[in-house]
């Protein structure tokens, strides 16, 4: 086992670790605390991986920015803990149904694709080479995703607005 | 033989940078009270030693040997572990930040910079994403309303200006073609980017205060309607933790602007790493300029300046230069 096998481990338990601990924790804060040491650990990996720059985006996008907006809500809401009651059958029943389904095409993928045999050429470049790469190659998903993020963009203007409208509808109904 | 030279190079260089770090924050503390004073025209502190210049050292001490305290209710893990996530994030931001030009030590090349990560401005970006957890988990986890507060206002200012701040360094990118910090120096060898970008600069400079919760943008902290904001529960050498985290910050800033903006260690005459320090001491001082003559900011005129002005300026400005640079 080299010395990269070896951190590969120890991250890799530490992510799963993590993860599971933001699952079961019941104070929400301690659970984004978690979350947030899970997204550095995968951070660690790409940069293991030898891609930088997709660990800088994973720690500025994952752990920095939506996080930190988790946490926000939450601080502003403070729930209690002891009042989340444990969810009852009715949801425990097809989420861990959808689980297994999930791990067992893993592991059906794992065991009988066999590309995960062979090793994939290790690829060092620079993050324009990447770029140029990315938008050559993949122009139509990009933008398509984009769009998607300027939907929801606008979806949040609109509620934005509808919620400033209805409090300014029910003042002038006080007058 | 050249492997272990090179180990002991790298554990000089990060001995003497945080050294010269820890030292310089100390200073800033002293030359920010002093200055700060004869703005005010009154003396600043002036019993330990010469003109003060002992006091860095007795509050350290003073700090030390105070009792850490934990407030009941706390949540104690998190209560202790906020303190370091500052102080931390601040120090790291250093590792990419080149502080002289390549020499040579016993014919082999030392590069003045720790390391010359290709995502190096990233990098900056991500540690300085992470920043916001020490305070809105030190706040929240003080139990204390006014913690709280100052940790709610400090996390919806610091994403605020984050925006404003990384929009800001993208014609800078655009220029110098690179992430890293090494090619951006190199990139100005001819003129300082601050010619060529002052809005850029004007946008990144309003920004980093903010991110460092500095006057006029301490809303986290403002003493009169908040105790001390995130940090009044803490004592000891936690709050100063944060302290010393806060006068990293501005450190760290001025390298960046440094970096980003001045032409990094390049002038005449002086060897690179003297004029490193002017300038990155020349941005200290103008910050403490600045906290000594502006009041504090509202808290809508500080989110409107942040999204209704910093961010459509910062993406205008994205536009002309990338329009400029085509042509």
């Amino acid at each position: 086992m080299t010395i990269y096998a070896a951190i590969f481990y120890v991250l890799a338990g530490v992510i799963l670790v993590a993860t599971g601990m933001a699952i079961t924790r019941r104070n929400l804060v301690h659970s984004i605390v978690y979350l947030i040491i899970s997204f550095f650990g995968s951070a660690m990996l790409y940069y293991l991986f030898g891609a930088p720059l997709l660990a800088a985006l994973e720690i500025i996008i994952y752990a920095g920015a939506i996080m930190v907006l988790f946490l926000f809500i939450i601080m502003m809401l403070r729930v209690d803990p002891s009042s989340l009651r444990r969810p009852d059958l009715k949801q425990w029943l097809p989420a861990s149904a959808l689980g297994l389904i999930y791990v067992a095409i893993a592991i059906l993928v794992v065991t009988q694709d066999p590309g995960s045999r062979t090793m994939l050429e290790m690829a060092l470049t620079k993050p324009r080479v990447f770029g140029e790469f990315l938008f050559q190659k993949y122009w139509l998903p990009i933008e398509i995703v984009s769009f998607l993020l300027l939907i929801a963009l606008v979806g949040a203007l609109y509620l934005g607005k509808a919620f400033a409208r209805d409090a300014r509808e029910r003042e002038e109904a006080e007058k | 033989m050249n492997w272990i030279l090179g180990f002991i190079i790298l554990i000089a260089k990060l001995g003497v940078v945080l050294v010269g770090l820890l030292l310089l924050a100390a200073y800033l503390v002293l030359l920010e009270r002093k200055f700060l004073g004869r703005l005010q025209i009154r003396y600043g502190p002036n019993r330990a030693g010469k003109f003060g210049l002992l006091q860095p050292f007795a509050d350290t001490i003073k700090m030390l040997t105070k009792e850490d305290t934990v407030p009941a209710e706390a949540d104690r893990v998190l209560f202790l572990l906020a303190p370091a996530v500052v102080a931390s994030e601040a120090l790291l931001i250093f590792a990419v930040v080149p502080f002289g030009a390549t020499i040579t030590l016993w014919g082999k090349k030392v590069p003045m910079v720790i390391t010359d990560l290709n995502v190096g401005l990233l990098y900056v970006f991500a540690l300085a994403s992470l920043g916001v957890y020490g305070v809105a988990l030190g706040g929240w986890a003080s139990n204390s309303k006014y913690s709280l507060i100052g940790g709610i206002r400090g996390a919806a200012q610091m994403i605020s200006y984050e925006l404003s701040l990384g929009l800001s360094l993208v014609p800078i990118v655009m220029l110098a073609r690179s992430f890293s910090l090494v090619d951006i120096v190199r990139a100005q060898a001819d003129y300082p980017f601050i010619l060529v970008q002052p809005v850029s600069f004007m946008i990144f400079l309003i920004s980093a205060v903010a991110e460092t919760k500095r006057i006029p943008f301490d809303l986290p902290e403002a003493e009169n309607e908040l105790g001390a904001g995130y940090h009044t529960e803490y004592s000891g050498m936690r709050f100063g933790l944060f302290f010393l985290g806060e006068y990293v910050n501005l450190q760290v800033l001025g390298a960046l602007v440094t970096v980003f903006f001045l032409g990094g260690w390049r002038g005449p005459l002086l060897p690179p790493v003297v004029w490193f320090l002017i300038k990155v001491l020349a941005v200290a001082v103008l910050m403490i300029w600045v906290r000594g003559t502006l009041p504090r900011l509202r808290y809508d005129q500080l989110m409107h300046l942040g999204w209704k002005f910093l961010v459509p300026v910062a993406l205008l400005n994205i536009v002309a230069t990338g329009a400029f640079l085509l042509i």
